[in-house]
């Protein structure tokens, strides 16, 4: 049995035909429904008629260029195109362009990066990233120029036969050991930074203002340690209770959660160390601020730290952004639903001062309402006790 | 046939199986149920390009949704119903997509599609096999591949829609059902069809494994093996070592989902309830998940390397430079790939310390990838590169190889990861290394190797419009993306238009997503050209390229079995292309040495008795000669 005899021409033309019905039905549904909502419908058809119109113009010039050929080879000459000078000068092009571009993106795009870090460890991780992208540019741009200009010098040519050169140690130990070099230097820069971030000093992480974070679908929660600067016990167990109050699960057994603040926005004091405490209610979200670089994943039974120093103000990120509109914001980061994209919070730096006026302001989280709920349930608890002790 | 026989403990059977012509073969055992490596292998290309087809256009439904996060497309509501209500598509939908283009790209298309097609097609006739070890589970490889496509793919069409915790599935969002819609059946139907992936994979990998440790023929010792087999060699060993790892992982995950273990789960409240987990970790699975998951980088693309290797070596009419530096570079690369997976979990949560451990072996596998690349520069040196298409995209491969590769060297670093952690500088980086690249060495692949599997060539103008079109748009799509990652941007958001500062890239979402479109129709071409060529290409001579290994010596006529015959003999290593003093600018890896002795090298002798005693005699016969003259 021979599959070639199912794909003969006909069959070919019948498929495309019952195809292109299909996909005019389609269409005409699309353009019925665009009509309707003034949506993009019509374009959608006219980028499809525009593409099949680009594959009959495609077709042509190939139907052109084959006519070309066969009329050379007829009058028996050499084939029409060099199609291997054809690529190697399309590399040479590509090496032009290419870098033209990546200069272009570099300047163009690379201008709407984030501004300088706005915390006192991103300084160091921006100096590092900075020595990175020099040592990368520049074996990305050397090895690309090499890479097309081969490409485009050694093209296939009858008059010429390749340089036999299997192999060369000297050659290869030197290629080993630079990039080997390079990257120890890198990895001990890395090094250095990333334990000067995460290894706090457990007096440093005590003195820090303790903010605690709750990540849930699809929000945060946002808690200040209060004047004991330490904040309250959790438990999950205990979201919703205290007739739906407690959205939060704290454990009003635990007194330290007495004089916690419920935020709506992060509020920092700049140059003051800030530790986070981070949490997750339900998925993995990850707690990302990236003018201060920032991120920590927000675990579900696992709190995770991070602790940072802001340097720089909400309003001088303005002015030195040159936009009035300019704010910190807190995403997430991490995979968490269908509103992943939209959850976020707002960060603000702002002097010491305006910061302990901003505290004054703040509510504590343990409402009066809450507390008498407590007091209701451990009553009717003592009570369930003392009716077992009776029975008993 | 004695000879063969010795080394190839199935040839004797298969030669017996060969010589009678009256074996016939129905459409099923020859199309189907096919237990011939090359048709199986044809069988994992055509199943992975219609799975790259299928993730492609998913790919295209969400970046129009970020190039036009406000507007209505009605057709979409034609064609996907509930999943895009109002010509919009649903947040929950688009996290789908997302979820279902990197599973079936990594490992649909990349794994089973590269590594199942070239490994099952090249391992038996670079080395001089009759088949693989097992041909019948090589059958059972793919029909398991086959049967994980139609799961993967039937999510589409069940009420919740596919999986949507992206292709990493992390739990909880991948073990509490109530999570996301995307959590549910089609999540199940994920874990279902991925462990039978795996079941494929791991088949496929020990058939690869023990074809080449005892099916060589006589003379192919392991340092006369093509690049090719030592990437697939060393792939399926990678895969055999990891992907069990992810089979455990998930079947602890089913228990957490259905049987109420907690192994990944602890303290989580979610659709208004408390579930009763405890003691669990989510962290944990990311351990297991990325022990497979970073050696499934290099799974990915090794064997593309192995392929740009041949097609570089051939097209270059030079010898692939520093083929033991490439082979230990391969070998190293396999082995540190097992230690590297925590830098995927810098920002965890994971023991910082173990952060440190873990940037300093991931930024070491920067070596041995390095030493890969000046060697491919070096083997284009002083070249006569012929620009077959497989050429190009080679030479492409290269090319993203180095862009990505550097990218990787700002992730590896657990310092800069803080702030580039899950943006779009990961999925540029990503993307352009094991995506791009990857997909440059299988269609390097398909170019070069297609005379071999269907007896014809594809046209190679469309194919130079196919690569040049591609690659353009590889760059334009991805290298943007770097600078949205600077800029914090975060990987899978729906729409940007809720960061006041992600609108100033809307312009360049719009720019990128035309840019993807235009690599999409560039496949159009490569499609077209492909089915095409197989029933009407031109028809291929055995050796159209001219190349050295011995899959260019069986007839152009599918045999199975491979070669009428004895199998030939192994004399030299792969790579003699353009050697000074000999009158072609190849010589095939069966010639003797003694037939090429006026362009024979001191380092063909090296460490080969026979070689050694042929070179002697012909040595005393030159001198006896010249005596004679005299």
């Amino acid at each position: 049995m021979n599959l070639k005899k199912y794909f003969n021409l006909k069959s070919l033309f019948t498929a495309l035909a019952l195809g292109s019905l299909s996909l005019g039905q389609v269409m005409a549904q699309a353009t019925e429904e665009a009509a309707k909502n003034e949506g993009l419908g019509k374009t959608v058809s006219y980028y499809i008629l525009l593409f099949l119109l680009a594959c009959v113009f495609i077709g042509i010039i190939g139907k052109v260029l084959q006519v070309y050929e066969l009329t050379r080879k007829i009058q028996g000459k050499k084939s029409g195109i060099a199609w291997d000078k054809f690529n190697g000068v399309m590399f040479a092009a590509t090496l032009v362009l290419g870098l033209y571009g990546s200069y272009w993106s570099y300047t163009v795009h690379g201008n709407l990066i984030l501004p300088e870090s706005a915390s006192e460890h991103g300084v160091a991780i921006d100096s590092m990233f900075n020595v990175t992208l020099i040592i990368t540019t520049f074996v990305f741009v050397v090895t690309h120029i090499i890479l097309f200009l081969f490409a485009y010098k050694y093209k296939h040519s009858q008059k010429r036969t390749a340089y036999y050169y299997p192999h060369n140690n000297t050659l290869e130990k030197y290629w080993t050991i630079i990039p080997a070099i390079a990257l120890t230097v890198l990895v001990l820069m890395g090094f250095f930074i990333w334990r000067g971030i995460t290894n706090i000093p457990k007096d440093q992480m005590a003195s820090a203002i303790q903010i605690d974070v709750t990540a849930h679908q699809f929000a945060w929660d946002v808690r200040y340690a209060g004047k004991d600067n330490v904040n309250g016990r959790k438990n999950y167990k205990l979201i919703g209770s205290l007739n739906g109050l407690n959205n939060l699960g704290l454990d009003l057994s635990d007194k330290r959660n007495n004089d916690d603040l419920k935020v709506t926005e992060i509020v920092l004091p700049v140059n003051k160390s800030v530790r986070f405490t981070i949490g997750s209610q339900d998925v993995l979200h990850s707690f990302y601020m990236p003018h201060f670089r920032v991120q920590m994943n927000a675990v579900p039974g696992m709190p995770t730290f991070f602790q940072f120093t802001p340097k720089v103000t909400t309003a001088e990120m303005q002015e030195k952004t040159n936009n009035p509109e300019f704010n910190y914001q807190l995403y997430c980061a991490k995979i968490c639903g269908g509103s992943h994209y939209n959850m976020k919070f707002l960060v603000r730096v702002v002097s010491e001062k305006e910061y302990q006026e901003w505290l004054k302001e703040q509510k504590p989280i343990v409402t009066e309402e809450m507390k008498k709920e407590y007091q209701l349930a451990l009553s009717k608890q003592n009570s369930v006790n003392n009716q077992i002790a009776l029975n008993n | 046939m004695a000879t063969a026989a010795i080394h190839n403990p199935t040839a004797t059977h298969h030669d017996e199986h060969h010589d009678h012509a009256h074996h016939h073969e129905t459409f099923l055992t020859k199309y189907v149920f096919s237990q011939d490596h090359k048709m199986i292998a044809k069988q994992f290309l055509i199943t992975g390009i219609v799975m790259g087809v299928i993730a492609m256009i998913l790919s295209i439904l969400f970046r129009i949704q970020l190039a036009y996060p406000d507007q209505s497309f009605p057709l979409f509501e034609v064609l996907l119903g509930k999943f895009a209500p109002e010509g919009r598509l649903d947040p929950n939908f688009y996290l789908s997509l997302v979820t279902i283009h990197g599973t079936i790209m990594v490992f649909f298309v990349l794994t089973a599609g590269l590594s199942g097609t070239f490994s099952n097609l090249l391992i038996p006739l670079q080395l001089g096999a009759r088949d693989m070890a097992s041909p019948f589970m090589n059958m059972l490889s793919y029909w398991f591949f086959f049967t994980a496509s139609v799961i993967m793919l039937s999510t589409f069409f069940i009420e919740s829609g596919p999986a949507g915790a992206g292709w990493t599935i992390y739990p909880p969002l991948s073990a509490v059902a109530k999570s996301m819609p995307g959590s549910g059946l089609g999540m199940t139907l994920w874990l279902v069809s991925m462990t039978l992936f795996v079941a494929s994979s791991l088949i496929g990998g020990i058939n690869y494994i023990s074809t080449v440790l005892n099916m060589r023929t006589k003379g192919m010792d392991l340092w006369k093996m093509p690049l090719t087999i030592w990437s697939f060699f060393l792939t399926a060993i990678v895969g055999l070592l990891s992907f069990p790892v992810l089979v455990a992982a998930v079947v602890l995950l089913i228990f957490d989902r259905s049987f109420g273990t907690s192994f990944y789960l602890s303290d989580i409240y979610v659709a208004g309830q408390a579930l009763p987990n405890e003691g669990g970790s989510p962290i944990l699975w990311q351990h297991l998940f990325w022990f497979l998951g970073h050696p499934e980088v290099y799974i990915v693309l090794m064997p593309a390397l192995g392929i740009t290797s041949e097609v570089i070596a051939t097209n270059a009419r030079k010898p692939i430079f520093g083929y033991h530096a490439m082979v230990y570079s391969l070998i190293g690369i396999t082995v540190l790939s097992f230690i590297v997976w925590g830098h995927h979990m810098f920002v965890t949560g994971m023991n910082p310390f173990l952060g440190g451990v873990f940037m300093i072996t991931t930024l070491i596998i920067a070596v041995p990838s390095a030493v890969k690349t000046f060697n491919y520069l070096a083997t284009l040196w002083k070249g006569n590169i012929r620009f077959t298409p497989a050429m190009l995209f080679a030479i492409g491969l290269v090319s993203f190889f180095i862009s990505g590769g550097l990218t990787g060297i700002f992730l590896g670093n657990a310092a800069l990861d803080i702030n580039l952690h899950d943006t779009y500088f990961v999925v540029a980086h990503f993307h352009l290394v094991m995506g791009s690249a990857a997909i440059f060495g299988m269609l390097s692949g398909i170019y070069h190797w297609f005379p071999k599997m269907f007896g014809r060539l594809m046209n190679a103008k469309l194919g130079y419009l196919h690569f040049w079109l591609t690659f353009i748009s590889a760059y334009l799509v991805f290298f943007p993306m770097h600078f949205m990652g600077l800029d914090g941007v975060p990987r899978r958001y729906y729409s940007f238009t809720e960061f006041e500062s992600m609108n100033e890239w809307l312009s360049v979402n719009v720019f990128v997503t035309w840019s993807a479109i235009l690599g999409a129709v560039a496949q159009v071409a490569f499609l077209w050209n492909f089915f095409y060529s197989i029933f009407f290409g031109e028809k291929s001579t055995q050796n159209p390229w001219e190349s050295t290994t011995l899959e260019w010596t069986t007839p152009v006529e599918r045999i199975h079995g491979n070669w009428p015959g004895e199998i030939p003999t192994i004399y030299r290593w792969p790579y003699d292309y353009s050697k000074p003093g000999h009158s072609t600018d190849f010589i095939p890896q069966t010639t003797p040495l003694s037939e090429t002795m006026s362009s024979n090298m001191p380092h063909d002798f090296e460490g080969n008795e026979e070689a050694e005693r042929i070179q002697e005699e012909w040595n005393a016969k030159n001198v006896n000669n010249t005596e004679e003259v005299k």
